[in-house]
């Protein structure tokens, strides 16, 4: 028997992945992929939910997310493209403009 | 009816005047024309005079009117205690302002012929208008917060003028010893100022409201109040101990010497005693203290002036010692005794240095006595003010002097006070000794010498001072010699005058000018004919060395301090509060250093410290709120 419970603890486990996978990996695709990941954790999560209380308000808004996930991927994917013309590199290291500046001394 | 507003323009004048020509000559320095400066710098003074003059005439003329006052706004105001920048004047200080500004006009215009050529013409005047506006602000404020901004303005203002030659260190020296003995008189005086706040000036702290509230403070608070605004005087009235500035400021242009040394500024003090009369009259032990100071500095004074050769040096004592007699008047409670003697003093002294700037310039520059000596025809204008000014110092019947002095040692004899009256008159001979000595060795002498040209403008002053010098005296002629004392009736202060008999009067009187008889005697006798300096036995060189006073203080005081500020300035100041300071800004510096790290602009840690901020928050959310 699969109770809903088994579903969250999925969801978990591919959230977690997810988060590991945006903080330790440095090639962009992977890190939207991993986003990715982290945005059908939820969708999971709706979807069990709707299941057992029988109410199909959370599969809309798991609809929702999906049609807005697909939008995102077309965007990301422009983005990427982009950011590789820009640098010939997708190493997620390499776009650092935002870094503080190497400390000058002051005394 | 005299409108009272006038009061504030009296003050305002000169320091609008100051003003002016300080930009004037910041601008213009000496392209402008003397003349220029010297129209609106004496003008300023000469219209403040005349006003003064029609205020004083009100004064004359209408018995009823006891004083006016104008405020012109209110300054502070915290709940109750209202400070405004009023003035205020009442006999006394219309006394003190007639001769203020009549005297001080006289001296503006000789200034203008003393200072002719001087690069600093109109930097001179400024600082002159500044004093002028000071002193009278000093006067007129109707509370002692407004008496003590014109307090610190014109001590100001003489150290600005002391160290008017500036390219001398010495006299720049002159300068701060006059400004920091000052300042250590002002610490006693702003003390006991903030202890009358305290204790009496729950109603307000004009005078009138003062002296309304005095009668409700403790005895010990009002002698302590009454010391410390003595020890003002002191610094500010060259007494002991405070004295030591005043001879040293005679490194002054000697318009200065005059107008600041010896007419105005170091009779504050007296002005400043009499004007809490009603204080000093609660507390009579501290009258007799400041007698005994009083006496003891006029002695002090008229033995080292008797052993100088400088010209200035003398009259600068001799300014002390005349200090000394209005502080022993003061101190028993004669208050119009005491500005009676500040005003014929202010003729006379005066006179005599600007006589003595005549001579100076005359003989181009010298200052020893016995280098200036000269025969009397060759400088007669000179000669016969400058003999007026010295009968009158001297005490000689009918000469101002005469008349002032006297009452105050009639009155320490009345007191019966017989050590001080001993003291002065003791002091009176050799005030008639010294002033003598100094007349003799320069008019007496055979020489004609070609002497440097002396301008109208220096010599029509003495002329009008001379007539003062001459005559002051007979508006306060006392009972046994036919008059009404006029004057200590007129200026209306609480005196605690004593009576004597007639017969005992005139015998004082036949006594002093007895002693100041011998005294002119015996100066004629050794300086008249072969003037000679002073030998150098043991004890004329403890005179002439002044005592060791200075050497006294400079082991005492400017060693000791001097080596504080050593160590303050090599050892506190850089190896703690420099440490201090820059190891805390670089503490910051670490510390942002450290923080920044954080920016590194990977957006994967920016990630991974929202995921941080989501889990604690998680974390809040799930054990600490209920």
């Amino acid at each position: 028997m699969i109770f809903v419970t088994d579903y969250m603890i999925l969801a978990v486990l591919l959230f977690s992945i997810g988060i590991v996978g945006v903080v330790s990996r440095r090639n962009i695709i992977v890190l939207y992929m991993s986003i990715e990941l982290m945005l059908n954790a939820i969708n999971l999560i709706f979807v069990a939910l709707s299941r057992q209380y029988e109410q199909l308000d959370t599969q809309v808004a798991a609809l929702m997310i999906i049609a807005i996930a697909a939008a995102e991927a077309a965007l990301f994917l422009a983005v990427m493209v982009l950011l590789f013309r820009n640098r010939r590199s997708l190493d997620a290291n390499v776009f650092n403009l935002l870094r503080q500046k190497e400390a000058t001394s002051n005394d | 009816m005299t409108n009272s507003s006038l009061l504030a323009f009296i003050v305002l004048l000169p320091f609008a005047s100051s003003l002016f020509l300080g930009i004037l000559y910041l601008l213009f320095q000496n392209k402008i024309k003397e003349l220029t400066y010297s129209i609106f710098g004496i003008g300023s003074v000469l219209t403040s005079s005349i006003l003064t003059l029609y205020i004083a005439t009100d004064f004359f003329q209408n018995e009823n009117l006891n004083h006016l006052s104008y405020v012109a706004y209110e300054w502070l105001h915290i709940e109750n205690f209202i400070i405004n920048v009023g003035f205020f004047a009442d006999k006394l200080s219309i006394v003190m302002i007639s001769f203020i500004t009549v005297i001080g006009t006289l001296i503006h215009i000789y200034a203008a012929g003393y200072m002719h050529k001087d690069e600093g013409f109109g930097k001179f005047f400024a600082f002159f208008n500044l004093f002028m506006g000071s002193m009278l602000l000093l006067v007129l404020g109707d509370n002692p917060i407004m008496l003590f901004i014109g307090w610190e303005g014109v001590g100001l203002c003489s150290y600005l003028l002391i160290s008017y030659y500036h390219k001398d260190a010495q006299n720049v020296k002159a300068g701060n010893k006059a400004f920091i003995l000052n300042r250590i008189g002002d610490f006693g005086f702003l003390i006991g100022m903030l202890l009358l706040f305290l204790y009496a000036g729950t109603n307000g702290f004009s005078y009138g409201a003062l002296e309304a509230n005095i009668a409700s403070v403790s005895p010990t608070v009002l002698t302590s109040i009454a010391l410390l605004l003595f020890v003002g005087a002191m610094g500010k009235s060259a007494q002991i101990p405070l004295y030591v500035w005043l001879p040293d400021a005679m490194a002054g242009p000697t318009p200065v010497s005059a107008l600041i040394h010896a007419a105005t500024m170091v009779t504050a003090g007296v002005y400043m005693v009499a004007r809490f009369a009603f204080i000093y009259n609660l507390t009579p032990e501290v009258g007799i203290f400041i007698a005994y100071i009083g006496a003891f500095s006029a002695l002090l004074a008229a033995l080292i002036a008797a052993h100088q050769d400088d010209i200035k040096k003398i009259l600068a004592y001799s300014t002390m010692s005349q200090l000394g007699y209005m502080f022993v008047a003061a101190g028993l409670g004669l208050y119009s005794g005491a500005i009676f003697h500040v005003f014929t003093h202010a003729f006379f002294k005066a006179l005599l240095f600007m006589g003595a700037g005549v001579l100076i310039v005359a003989m181009h520059h010298k200052q020893n006595i016995f280098e200036l000596r000269m025969h009397r025809s060759l400088l007669p204008i000179t000669f016969v003010t400058m003999l007026i000014a010295t009968l009158a110092i001297s005490g000689v019947p009918p000469f101002a002097g005469f008349f002032s002095k006297d009452a105050i040692m009639a009155q320490a004899f009345a007191s019966g006070q017989y050590g001080i009256w001993l003291i002065t008159t003791f002091t009176a001979l050799l005030t008639a000794y010294y002033m003598f000595r100094l007349f003799f060795t320069v008019f007496f002498g055979n020489r004609n010498i070609h002497l440097h040209e002396i301008k109208q403008s220096m010599q029509l002053p003495l002329i009008i001072l001379a007539v003062g010098a001459a005559f002051a005296g007979f508006l306060n002629i006392p009972h046994f010699l036919g008059g009404d004392i006029q004057f200590s009736h007129w200026i209306a202060i609480a005196d605690r005058a004593e009576h004597l008999s007639v017969t005992t009067e005139w015998i004082l009187t036949l006594v002093n000018v007895t002693l100041g008889a011998v005294g002119i005697l015996f100066a004629w006798k050794n300086f008249a004919y072969n003037p000679m300096p002073s030998d150098q036995s043991v004890i004329n060189v403890v005179f002439m060395r002044k005592f060791y006073v200075d050497e006294l203080y400079e082991l005492l005081f400017v060693k000791n301090i001097r080596r504080l500020s050593y160590l303050f300035s090599t050892l506190i100041d850089v190896k703690l509060i420099s440490e201090f300071i820059r190891a805390a800004s670089a503490g910051y510096y670490k510390l942002g250093i450290l923080t920044g790290q954080v920016q590194n602009g990977n957006v994967r840690f920016y990630a991974l410290y929202m995921t941080l901020g989501v889990i604690g928050m998680s974390i809040y959310l799930l054990e600490f709120v209920k």
